[in-house]
């Protein structure tokens, strides 16, 4: 990929709306419950909060991503890269939630929240290359822009 | 496409001038605007259709692909070409240059020709046809972990051959060769048609459109000044040789006696040239010696900002494709966007310039070709070419930087320099310089805007557009690549679905599109 500032912000919060909601709403469904008390209300509460932790601290991201950027000749963002970076995020957002972020959760289980944010973040990338320009082939050209 | 002429009516109701021998006469060659009457009077039949690509390879291909998946009808097209493929002068010049069928070109996984959506690309296409998830894997890893994919050339073809099929590709060609493009009175284009022997009445048809789009690819291959007054000089076609020419006589003498082979240029076609030689001391035991003489010798980077420089080695410059990637769809095609004039044109340079991909076994036949001294580097400017005194070899005298003069006596000089000859070396171009109100850029191709519309060619609702390598110097770096020629086609497209010629390819058509697409269904 080759993106712009905005193209990565742009690319960022359509993709978690279009693949993220839709996929959180399944895996709150499916994915097994932590205990026997805990509804499907409580896993939508932290999930959601995880994909909208995503979509926040990642304008910090994007913006440490777009500096790294610069130091690239080709001004590029190899594949890789966008897979990988998942850690660090995955990271960051976990301690968060697990310190009250943006709200008091109790413990949030470690092993629940990697079997959601590993599945989004990997639906997430291979969307991004390529099945999204289905619907959008002009995206590649305006450097992950939508507007 | 109808069969009949077109009737033209007078609009003052008078009958229309008749005879005339079905040919175009100086007098209307030196008429800048041609009116339907003139073309009446000179027995040169009138076809109506509202689309025109004068060129029919890659570039008028890409372009038709697109306005079929915008919803334009195959009887709504024309295009015009002396191919029978849209793929046979590109792999015309793949072959010269060292690329056959089987060997991989320099493009990405993305930039698939056949499929403007880029999905599935050929690394992804190739690991389910070989079912081995290895390219996949190299795509995906790219550039980091592994070489940067890039297709097998026949692959490239296949897949437009498939996609012409399945877009009605022949039904639009007529065979011939056109011979000009003139504004029409009261607005639109005329295009005069030389057709194929034996498939008119007349020598000339005229085709009346709103759209014309140019994609007529390199005027032609030039050679370097003094390579160029040696083959006019010694009538050596056999010894002096362009690359993008048919040399193989000489790999084949290659092959039969030791001989000293002079490469000039250092870019991707030398890459491949320098390959072919030493791919064939490895396979086949030739005994060549390569002398590779470089006017310019970068080592170490190009460039002094941490945020803008090329790594090079050894003489090479090096980057995956002929311009950064972003140059394509990234940030460097906006800041390209927003240059004018000698700027675009400056920048463009140090995007691009000479440079070669970095593959890593070219760099290990060079390292060794230089340690066992089959390979020789040598930097400086040529002074004089001429024969040897017993006319068996060529010997060019270099002035090296540092002041000596230096004679190499070689069998074969290969000019991989990729210079193109000037865009007046084409007819259609030259007379749209003259007589169009086209004008030419900085780098001396034609000057077009953001979407490719030839500047002042418009003629009443007419446009006329351009794509390819004759427009390099504009607002897209990379318009000399699959990548660029379906950029180029979508921004046409858009232009024309504003003006309500085609639908917009929105994301409910192109998925529409893309799943007729994926099941080889007509658009």
């Amino acid at each position: 990929m080759t993106p712009t500032l905005s193209g990565r912000m742009q690319s960022r919060f359509v993709l978690l709306l279009i693949v993220g909601v839709p996929l959180t709403l399944v895996l709150g469904a499916v994915l097994p419950r932590p205990t026997a008390t805990t509804t499907l209300s409580d896993m939508y509460e932290v999930f959601f909060a995880a994909l909208v932790l995503v979509g926040v601290v990642g304008i910090v991201w994007e913006l440490i991503y777009h500096g790294l950027q610069q130091f690239r000749w080709e001004k590029d963002w190899p594949t890789i890269f966008g897979l990988v970076t998942g850690i660090p995020e995955g990271i960051v957002v976990y301690l968060l939630l697990d310190r009250g972020f943006p709200w008091e959760f109790g413990d949030v289980p470690i092993s629940l929240f990697l079997q959601m944010f590993i599945l989004v973040w990997i639906a997430i990338w291979l969307i991004a290359n390529g099945p999204l320009q289905i619907f959008f082939p002009r995206w590649r050209y305006q450097g992950g822009r939508f507007i | 496409m109808q069969q009949q002429p077109t009737e033209v009516v007078s609009p003052r109701h008078d009958p229309p001038p008749t005879g005339g021998s079905g040919d175009v006469s100086d007098a209307l060659m030196a008429k800048p605007t041609w009116s339907d009457h003139d073309l009446i009077g000179h027995g040169i039949p009138i076809y109506d259709v509202p689309f025109v690509t004068v060129g029919g390879g890659l570039g008028s291909f890409a372009m038709v692909d697109i306005l079929r998946v915008a919803g334009v009808s195959a009887e709504h097209m024309v295009a015009l070409s002396d191919l029978d493929q849209p793929s046979e002068t590109y792999e015309h010049l793949a072959k010269n240059s060292q690329i056959p069928s089987h060997e991989r070109l320099r493009s990405d996984s993305g930039s698939v020709l056949d499929c403007l959506w880029g999905w599935p690309g050929y690394a992804l296409r190739e690991a389910i046809a070989d079912r081995n998830p290895k390219r996949a894997w190299q795509v995906m890893t790219e550039p980091i972990l592994a070489e940067y994919f890039t297709p097998k050339a026949g692959q490239v073809y296949e897949s437009v051959t498939r996609e012409a099929n399945r877009i009605g590709w022949s039904s639009m060609v007529k065979k011939g060769v056109v011979r000009t493009v003139r504004r029409r009175e009261g607005g639109e284009y005329f295009v005069l048609f030389t057709p194929a022997t034996g498939t008119a009445a007349t020598k000339r048809i005229a085709y009346r459109c709103r759209y014309v789009h140019i994609a007529v690819g390199y005027p032609g291959v030039k050679f370097l000044p003094d390579l160029q007054a040696y083959r006019d000089k010694y009538q050596d076609y056999a010894k002096v040789l362009n690359a993008y020419e048919p040399h193989l006589h000489a790999y084949e003498e290659m092959l039969r006696r030791p001989t000293t082979v002079l490469v000039r240029g250092s870019g991707i076609v030398a890459s491949r040239v320098l390959q072919r030689i030493i791919d064939d001391r490895d396979n086949t035991g030739a005994q060549t010696t390569i002398v590779h003489l470089f006017r310019s010798y970068p080592d170490g980077y190009q460039g002094d900002k941490r945020t803008f420089r090329r790594p090079a080695r050894n003489g090479w410059s090096y980057q995956a494709f002929n311009y950064p990637k972003s140059a394509w769809g990234g940030q460097i095609r906006y800041t390209l966007e927003k240059l004018e004039g000698q700027e675009r044109s400056d920048y463009i340079d140090q995007l691009g310039g000479t440079n070669t991909a970095p593959r890593k076994d070219w760099q290990e036949q060079l390292d060794r070709g230089l340690e066992q001294g089959f390979y020789k580097q040598l930097r400086g400017t040529v002074k004089t070419v001429e024969p040897t005194a017993d006319g068996r070899q060529v010997n060019t005298v270099v002035t090296t930087p540092d002041g000596y003069e230096l004679g190499i006596e070689a069998d074969f000089i290969i000019d991989a320099t990729g210079l193109e000859a000037s865009i007046e070396e084409h007819r259609v171009l030259k007379d749209l310089l003259s007589y169009g109100g086209a004008d030419k850029n900085p780098k001396g191709r034609l000057n077009v805007d953001h979407d490719f519309l030839i500047r002042g060619t418009e003629s009443g609702a007419g446009r006329l557009y351009a794509s390819g390598s004759i427009t390099l110097g504009g607002y897209y770096a990379g318009v000399d690549s699959f990548l660029g020629l379906q950029y180029a086609s979508l921004r046409i497209a858009d232009a024309m679905a504003a003006e309500g010629f085609c639908k917009k390819i929105g994301p409910l058509r192109s998925a529409a599109q893309w799943t007729r697409w994926a099941r080889n269904k007509t658009p």
